[in-house]
């Protein structure tokens, strides 16, 4: 097994979020239909997509919508997106391993838990249904990464959402660490993965 | 939207998970940083309008810049701290002397942050085992023997081990060596492990 010496911020786990974690970051940039409840004065004419007249739907990030959200609810008012409502909660119900969460939004279960902070009346329903889907999908996710070396997963690995492809290529560099020590190649001084890819790299810095 | 160029900054960072380090975004920084000055801005005087003349209506504009504001900081500190994590790693994977290519994709900051660390670092392992110290970047991999089998993956010149001999290390050539001489280059991709 090649020894880690990067270690990122990972993301944080539930409803909260890591402030310097890059995948929480690029999580709370996906946008949600959201209705503006009033006006945002001297913004229109820099920035067309505010608009003047309140009332109006449109979508915005995560990260402006939690910051603009306040339980009076004078800013905005937050919908639901469809993954998370009624309709698809029941699809989810019934059986979770037949969807493609990789469609459905790539950050499925960090955006639901997010979802969480606006007060919705469906809130209850909405944390159990994440808590089942992943339940019900784990096993599968941590069957296939553990069994499946040398193989081609992508047609697997396509449907998941980021969360459980980060479990997903735990379980693989596991399951190859623990196969390579099994041929006696643990005790072999390999050179790090990191030089290598810098000389792959090095062809390519060559560019004017 | 505001903040795009952030978001950039971050993308360019995560399309890298392996831990590489791509070259500092200066104008990607400073357009940042101009973005939030220009916000900061409006925001001063929206504020001191409100204040004086009581306009309540300019408030959810000053919040939105303000969050504005609070997301180019989050980007800007997450695209710095996570550069700097990866250049932890190097000093980890490649030992104290990085090549040129890789030092030059970094900023002075991070250079000198660098040699901080390289500092750091060596009064720790100094610190540790008594008077001679202890190097802890060496046998990641628990060691089976004294000496190991090596083969040399291209030309790197002459290299002296401890009792004074020097050995030229020239391309495909095998030799019998002290494996705590050989681990830095192995990882370095100079030198490969043979096992038999």
């Amino acid at each position: 097994m090649d020894t880690q010496s990067y270690f990122p911020v990972p993301p944080g786990v539930g409803m909260e979020e890591n402030f310097l974690s890059l995948d929480d970051i690029l999580l709370s940039h996906e946008r949600l239909p959201i209705r503006t409840e009033c006006t945002f004065p001297r913004l229109g004419f820099l920035e067309k997509s505010i608009p003047e007249s309140p009332g109006t739907k449109m979508e915005l990030p995560l990260w402006l919508t939690k910051g603009l959200y306040e339980r009076k609810r004078k800013v905005v008012s937050v919908e639901l997106p469809k993954v998370y409502k009624e309709g698809w909660r029941t699809v989810f119900n019934a059986d979770p391993n037949v969807v493609d969460l990789h469609k459905m939004g790539p950050y499925y279960y960090g955006l639901g838990s997010q979802m969480l902070h606006f007060d919705s009346p469906e809130n209850p329903e909405i944390a159990q249904t994440l808590l089942q889907t992943f339940i019900a999908r784990f096993r599968r996710t941590m069957d296939s990464s553990q069994n499946a070396y040398n193989e081609d997963t992508s047609a697997f690995v396509e449907r998941l959402d980021c969360l459980e492809k980060a479990l997903f290529r735990s379980g693989q560099s596991g399951l190859n660490g623990f196969q390579s020590w099994e041929k006696g190649q643990a005790s072999q001084l390999t050179a790090s993965s990191l030089v290598l890819n810098y000389r792959k790299r090095k062809i390519t810095d060559v560019q004017p | 939207m505001f903040c795009e160029k952030a978001i950039e900054l971050i993308r360019e960072l995560h399309r890298m998970s392996d831990g590489q380090l791509p070259a500092f975004n200066e104008d990607g920084l400073r357009q940042v940083l101009q973005e939030m000055e220009a916000l900061y801005e409006q925001n001063q005087s929206d504020v001191n309008e409100a204040k004086s003349e009581g306009r309540a209506k300019l408030i959810p504009s000053i919040k939105l810049r303000h969050c504005c504001l609070l997301r180019n900081q989050r980007c800007v500190t997450a695209y710095l701290y996570d550069r700097l994590l990866r250049i932890r790693a190097l000093r980890w994977e490649y030992g104290s002397v990085l090549p040129a290519n890789v030092r030059f994709h970094m900023c002075a900051e991070e250079l000198q942050w660098f040699s901080q660390y390289k500092k750091s670092l060596a009064s720790f392992m100094r610190s540790l085992g008594g008077n001679e110290g202890l190097d802890i970047t060496q046998d990641m991999k628990p060691p089976k023997s004294l000496y190991i089998e090596v083969r040399c993956l291209k030309d790197h010149g002459e290299f002296e081990i401890d009792d004074g001999t020097v050995i030229l290390l020239k391309k495909n050539s095998q030799h019998f060596l002290p494996r705590w001489k050989c681990e830095q280059l192995i990882r370095q991709g100079v030198l490969e492990h043979v096992v038999s």
